[in-house]
């Protein structure tokens, strides 16, 4: 059996006008894997998704998804598709319950299944309570919840998810993560896009980093994190001696206003040279996180 | 560069995105009905009665007579109008409906052409609502009036493709007041409604006849009320069924350009 990738994009390109959205990635994610996207707002995850769920033509390079051309295939991918989308796009002329029932006439499922599938669906998003309420009176959580119930009811092969957890509450948001991982361990592969960088260490087991539709960065978290930063972060108060301090030791730091921060993988050599050596005080050491890469690698910059 | 007259792919999964809006009608139908029982009563009276009773017959028939298909040929254009226009752009932008379907395996040009359908369905709704009540007047001749039920279907389908061009440019949508005012008040005042035709000059009537859609539906929904049928009826047919043909598929395509980027 030929094992195929359930999406491989190469030199992915993605203009509006003049203005390039997604300049040339390539990636592939693999069947069962949970796949993120991280990147400032404007670096083209959106732009990224859409083309994947073949709501958006690409410009040029190549895009598969489970071995088929989004050009050519769109409704026969979009059959295994469950999209929950950034922008919240329930149909407010319906009902919860009936929301999830018109969705499902999309998909040729028939009454029947249907009505099974959104019971257990709306249970397991705990909206059953919420059934026969319209979409207008839900809170934003709510809606949240709603929509990957509804990207749901198809059981998808390919879970695609732009920030699906915004606005959640932190007992939501763990629903909503406890959900991932049991699809996942059903095979389901996951793409998904956040800012919430402890949810992408958490539930990715890859994940990029984009800037301006560019790739900078790819692996796992840990890998990611190991290769840009090491284990551990010292941090030190900024003053006119640390600078000469660690251009004495060669270290890897960074300026951030008052603070600088030292990317080691022995943070015990470090805090005792800079204790040491250079008399400095208020030191404090800590695990490198994906926050420390994401910021290191897109800079600190507000995006316009 | 677009295609403006690209064949849309179309398959019977249209079908589901005209269920979804009867389903919502249907959620709504005392408010739906009573709008098309209401107004040719409206009418009738104050126009058919009230002005009638100082104008003599037209063409050998009482004004009411003469007015009444043209109500009817008003109704089939504002229903499907309306909701090709308004209904639909709350839809495509407030609603974000159609976003939420093309994610599912249907295509943007089934939405639309499902949207079309739709629109039309309301002009035969309406119809079928409105017909027995001016047959109630003793206004219109049957049994023959009856095949108004299965035109209003194309009727509609000719003003639904029609408004559904404009929502497609539409920047916003007080912008669409501009083809309400500007396209369907001179339709409804100057395509043989409430006087003939034929005593505007005669490039007015040449202009009717080969731009105002309206006219021809009016024309075509007169001869079958005076029970007249003549070989005009297939004239105004065929220029029905090309000009419906032809803003069915620009509408679809202009949707596509402005929703597909
Ligand atoms: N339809 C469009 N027309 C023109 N430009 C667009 C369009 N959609 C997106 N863009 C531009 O493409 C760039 C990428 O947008 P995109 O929505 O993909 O960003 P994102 O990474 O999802 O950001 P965020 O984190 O804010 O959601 C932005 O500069 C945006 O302005
Ligand atoms: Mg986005």
């Amino acid at each position: 059996m030929v094992i195929i990738s359930v999406i491989v994009a190469e030199d992915l390109v993605k203009t509006f006008g003049e203005f390039v959205a997604v300049d040339g990635i390539s990636f592939m994610v693999e069947e069962g894997e949970v796949f993120g996207f991280l990147g400032p707002n404007g670096a083209g995850k959106t732009t990224a998704m859409k083309m994947i769920q073949c709501v958006s033509p690409k410009t040029s390079g190549k895009l598969e998804v489970f071995g088929m051309d989004v050009n050519t295939h769109q409704s026969e991918i979009k059959r295994f598709l469950g999209i929950v989308p950034q922008e919240t796009n329930l149909d407010p002329d319906f009902s919860v319950y009936e929301n999830m029932m018109v969705y499902s006439r999309y998909f040729d499922i028939g009454r029947t299944d249907a009505r099974k599938v959104t019971d257990e669906l709306l249970d397991f998003v705990q909206l059953d309570e919420k059934k026969n309420v319209n979409i207008e009176q839900l809170s934003g959580g709510m809606k949240r919840r709603l929509i990957l119930a509804r990207a749901l009811i198809n059981s998808p092969r390919l879970l695609i998810l732009d920030e699906p957890t915004v606005g959640l509450d932190p007992q939501a948001r763990h629903l909503i993560w406890d959900k991932l991982r049991s699809l996942r361990d059903k095979n389901v592969t996951i793409v998904l896009t956040t800012h919430y960088l402890d949810e992408a260490a958490q539930l990715c087991n890859k994940l990029v980093i984009m800037d301006h539709g560019r790739i900078l960065e790819e692996g796992s978290p840990q890998e990611i994190v190991k290769n840009n930063i090491g284990t551990d972060i010292v941090e030190v108060e900024n003053g006119p001696e640390v600078k000469v301090c660690l251009d004495d030791m060669t270290a890897d730091y960074e300026i951030i206003g008052d603070i600088v921060q030292v990317y080691t993988d022995d943070p015990q050599q470090v805090t005792s040279h800079l204790l040491r050596e250079c008399m400095l005080g208020k030191i404090t050491a800590r695990t490198a996180t994906l926050e420390d890469v994401f910021l290191k690698l897109t800079g600190r910059k507000l995006r316009e | 560069m677009v295609n403006y007259l690209q064949i849309p792919v179309l398959s019977r999964r249209v079908m589901k995105v005209w269920l979804r809006n009867w389903d919502v009608f249907l959620k709504t139908y005392k408010v739906n009905f009573l709008p098309p029982f209401l107004e040719p009563l409206l009418y009738l009276f104050a126009l058919g009665f009230g002005l009638g009773t100082f104008i003599a017959d037209i063409q050998g028939v009482s004004y009411a007579r003469f007015i009444a298909p043209a109500l009817i040929a008003i109704s089939i254009m504002n229903s499907s109008f309306f909701e090709c226009t308004f209904s639909s752009y709350v839809r495509m932008y407030y609603q974000k409906t159609y976003d939420a379907i093309i994610s599912t395996p249907l295509n943007i040009d089934e939405v639309i052409a499902g949207e079309l359908l739709w629109g039309a369905t309301r002009s035969l709704i309406n119809t079928i609502i409105m017909l027995p009540v001016i047959a109630a007047f003793g206004l219109i001749e049957l049994p023959v009036s009856l095949l108004i039920i299965p035109f209003s279907f194309l009727g509609g389908l000719l003003f639904a493709s029609v408004a559904m061009c404009f929502t497609a440019i539409s920047p916003n949508i007080t912008a669409l007041n501009y083809p309400a005012f500007l396209f369907v008040t001179p339709m409804f005042l100057f395509s043989g409604t409430f006087f003939p035709l034929s005593v505007l000059p005669q490039q007015v009537q040449y202009f009717a006849l080969t731009v105002l859609p309206l006219t021809h539906v009016v024309m075509f929904v007169r001869s079958l009320t005076l029970g007249t049928p003549t070989v005009h009826l297939l004239f105004n047919l065929a220029w029905i069924v090309v000009v419906t043909t032809l803003f069915f598929v620009l509408s679809v395509n202009l949707m596509k350009k402005r929703l597909i980027n």
